[in-house]
């Protein structure tokens, strides 16, 4: 079946089969391998992308779910003045250690602080409790999001 | 890599036309709506449908809203918005107990209130929510509109009266004033099934002492109590004063009459066990809040 799906700003129309995963499609035919793949069962939270401005989990979204909507990837957090704040802070805090987390991690609080702009820990725990970190790393990705919400406020209030 | 086998996709464009693409492919179609039940089982070969009717776009079966006195839940309604609804949480503070506890907030995103409750998994926290407040489950098919209480929906594990050209479209529950609801689940780690859970709506006549409990509905998830329910621990609340000693004694009755089977997530007595004191817990509860209501009004 033909799909078009909207990722990252960018059209893209395919032939595909009904049962093919988003997870897939954007790996596989796309290339945008930032989105991980990682337990199929919906537990792990390592291909988190947002559908529709949502975080969902691509590997248990069929691509043709997604015809007619818009997707975004870790691959579409960066804009034009450099990486998303989440990335900076991710990257300045030691977020991530092996970093297969890290896409799914990054997507979730990046629609976190969209929506909640000074998450408590408590918060934050919350938001992240459906994605793993096989490395424990947990520490430091609140600590990281923590640090990306005091950036933007900071941020927000100079400008 | 998990990937279900082939089948044929179709969007519904509404009701209508899923109910017909249902009625014309008969048992081999199935619908997904959020499909975190269902794409799972088919990766697993559980379920292998050879047509798939995809009812996202049907905003007609969404939204959460109070009319005609009745808290109404549509079947579309995503597990997220059940959470964030202001007005479900204000009638029944035990819909955000159950939403707080089921899996996580990505997959609540996706997931779907008519999703959980066809797929009637003995451990689902809403079968026995929805049990408790005695709601109505609205079903569409191609003869028109039909109403099922909660307590007649569930024919058995996995199984509901939804019929295979049928779809759940709505849950309506009765707002009633003078009330209090509570959800208490046991897991075994966050966002995990209920090693057992219970549910509890309680309306309370107010009196000097802890006032007389003048009804109630009970669930009880994950524990093998006939219809979610406890129907024997209700007839002994109704009328008795709202005390620990009446809970307790509910309890044990509950406990009695559930037949929990020994699994993975624990043994039979442990679970005989947590649907007593479960019950107890979120009697308790409901009273709490049954109080703190009465006294705003």
């Amino acid at each position: 079946m033909q799909i078009t799906v909207t990722v990252n700003g960018t059209e893209h129309v395919r032939e595909v089969e009904p049962r093919l995963l988003l997870v897939h499609l954007l790996r596989d035919e796309l290339g945008l391998t930032g989105t991980h793949w990682g337990c199929d069962t919906s537990n792990c939270g390592a291909c988190v992308v947002w559908m529709d401005g949502t975080p969902v989990k691509s590997c248990t979204v069929l691509a043709a779910m997604a015809s007619g909507r818009h997707v975004r990837t870790v691959e579409g957090l960066e804009g034009h003045a450099g990486l998303d704040q989440v990335q900076r802070s991710f990257i300045r805090c030691h977020g991530l250690q092996c970093g297969f987390c890290t896409p799914g991690m990054l997507m979730t609080a990046r629609w976190l602080l969209d929506h909640n702009p000074d998450p408590s820990e408590t918060e934050i725990r919350e938001a992240i409790a459906g994605q793993t970190c096989r490395c424990t790393g947990y520490e430091n990705i609140v600590r990281s999001i923590r640090h990306a919400a005091r950036a933007e406020k900071s941020r927000d209030g100079a400008a | 890599m998990q990937v279900p086998a082939h089948f044929e996709y179709q969007r519904a464009t509404s009701v209508d036309h899923a109910i017909a693409l249902l009625t014309r492919y008969g048992a081999e179609a199935r619908v997904v709506a959020g499909g975190h039940s269902l794409i799972p089982m088919m990766k697993l070969r559980l379920a292998q449908p050879e047509m798939l009717i995809d009812i996202n776009d049907l905003h007609e079966l969404g939204g959460i809203r109070v009319e005609g006195g009745e808290l109404r839940i549509g079947a579309m309604a995503r597990h997220s918005e059940l959470l964030g609804s202001a007005v479900a949480g204000e009638h029944y503070p035990m819909l955000h107990d159950a939403e707080r506890v089921i899996a996580d907030p990505v997959v609540r995103n996706r997931g779907t209130i008519g999703g959980s409750v066809c797929q009637a998994d003995p451990s689902e926290d809403l079968s026995g929510a929805f049990t408790a407040l005695r709601a109505t489950a609205v079903i569409r098919g191609a003869e028109g509109v039909r109403s099922v209480p909660m307590r007649a929906f569930f024919t058995g594990p996995y199984q509901t009266v939804v019929g295979p050209a049928e779809i759940l479209a709505e849950l309506r529950i009765p707002v009633r004033p003078g009330g209090g609801s509570a959800y208490v689940k046991v897991d075994r780690r966050a966002g995990d099934w209920a090693v057992a859970a219970a549910a509890a709506a309680l309306w309370l006549e107010p009196g000097p002492g802890p006032g007389t409990i003048t009804d109630v509905g009970l669930g009880l998830t994950a524990v093998g109590a006939a219809g979610f329910t406890a129907v024997a621990a209700e007839e002994f609340l109704r009328g008795r004063p709202a005390t620990e000693e009446t809970f307790a004694e509910a309890g044990r009755i509950a406990a009695e009459h559930c037949r929990p089977v020994a699994d993975q997530r624990g043994p039979a007595d442990y679970k005989r066990h947590l649907a007593g004191e479960l019950t107890v817990r979120t009697l308790r509860r409901a009273a709490a809040r049954a109080r703190a209501r009465g006294q705003e009004a």
